[in-house]
């Protein structure tokens, strides 16, 4: 029981009564929104899992022709096949608004189209796993953005539920409450004042009368 | 793309912007420089931004730029994985994707 400390009088019910109804409002729009952007989430957690374990997949064998292609290759020949890009690739953010919430959402061009153009050195000094190695990364590009946008999205989302969760519960288990417990306080103390006053006015109007009764004896 | 050489230099390939570094201290310093607008998605391997969780946790709540863990040569940490995990039991206040305990 736990209620705020108000005067008990008329005007503070009516407020009370309108303030109880923002709440109760506030709060079913509140739960709205934690259900759907729970919805929201779950569907991007669900992608975001399979994709980054495909892309961790691609990634690491990537990684594997990268390493051979290493140990074949003179580090020197490997760092200036790759020191000059053909490849140049913009990076637009754009959002997109998720239940107020702002997400990233990223779009790539690339300079070259054409994919056989990607690799950026003569094919005679380099090992051919050094090939596979950047068309796979080529491939997964893409992929890996998409993944930067779900886990970006993830993370802000989460602390958006956590948020909203937390308003949800303060106005289901505190504000609420309180505001029923004081409403009812309030109504009982105005119940009770009325109570007193009828007595008090039927005890004056019994000495009246009998006042009267007094007068008419004599 | 921050990371030891040989886990990010192919990417250099397709034209993104690397940047070598050696160990934690050069990655935070780096990740703080690429912390302006020019940049929307820093890459960060693994082993280098699990030695930063609080590097890590400034980023979350910026919409710009998205840090996202990629593996290294040695191979996946499982790091990424995790931090979804704990998103999730963030949000849902239990493990409701990943499920079996682990």
């Amino acid at each position: 029981m736990a209620q705020m400390r108000v005067n008990p009088t008329r005007m503070e019910l009516t407020r009370l009564k309108k303030a109880l109804q923002v709440a109760r409002k506030g709060h079913k729009l509140l739960k709205d929104k934690r259900d759907e952007l729970m919805r929201q989430f779950l569907e991007i957690v669900r992608e975001a899992k399979t994709l980054r374990e495909t892309v961790e997949e691609r990634l690491a064998e990537a990684n594997r022709s990268f390493t051979v292609a290493n140990s074949v290759m003179q580090s020197e020949v490997l760092t200036s096949a790759l020191m000059m890009p053909k490849q140049d690739v913009e990076l637009k953010i754009g959002k997109k608004n998720i239940m107020s919430v702002n997400v990233p959402k990223y779009e790539i061009s690339y300079k070259t189209k054409n994919k056989d153009d990607i690799y950026s050195y003569g094919y005679a000094f380099t090992s051919g796993d050094l090939d596979d190695a950047i068309s796979i990364l080529y491939d997964v590009l893409p992929d890996q953005l998409r993944l930067a946008e779900l886990e970006k999205s993830i993370q802000l989302i989460a602390s958006e539920i956590e948020k909203t969760r937390r308003r949800v519960n303060a106005l289901e288990h505190v504000m609420i409450p309180d505001y029923v417990d004081t409403i009812q306080y309030i109504t009982m103390k105005l119940d009770e004042n009325e109570r007193s006053n009828l007595s008090r006015l039927m005890k004056v109007k019994d000495m009246m009368l009998e006042e009267k009764r007094q007068k008419d004896k004599a | 793309m921050i990371g030891d050489y040989d886990s990010i230099c192919g990417f250099s390939a397709l034209g993104m912007d690397i940047f070598p570094v050696d160990d934690t201290e050069q990655a935070r310093k780096k990740l703080r420089e690429l912390d302006n607008d020019e940049y929307g998605i820093v890459y960060i391997t693994e082993p280098l931004i699990e030695n930063m969780p609080d590097e890590y946790e400034r980023f979350k709540i910026k919409t710009v730029p998205a840090v996202i863990p990629i593996p290294s040569t040695t191979g996946s940490g499982g790091f990424a994985l995790t931090t979804i995990r704990n998103y999730v039991k963030q949000a849902v206040g239990s493990d409701i994707i990943f499920g079996d305990g682990k």
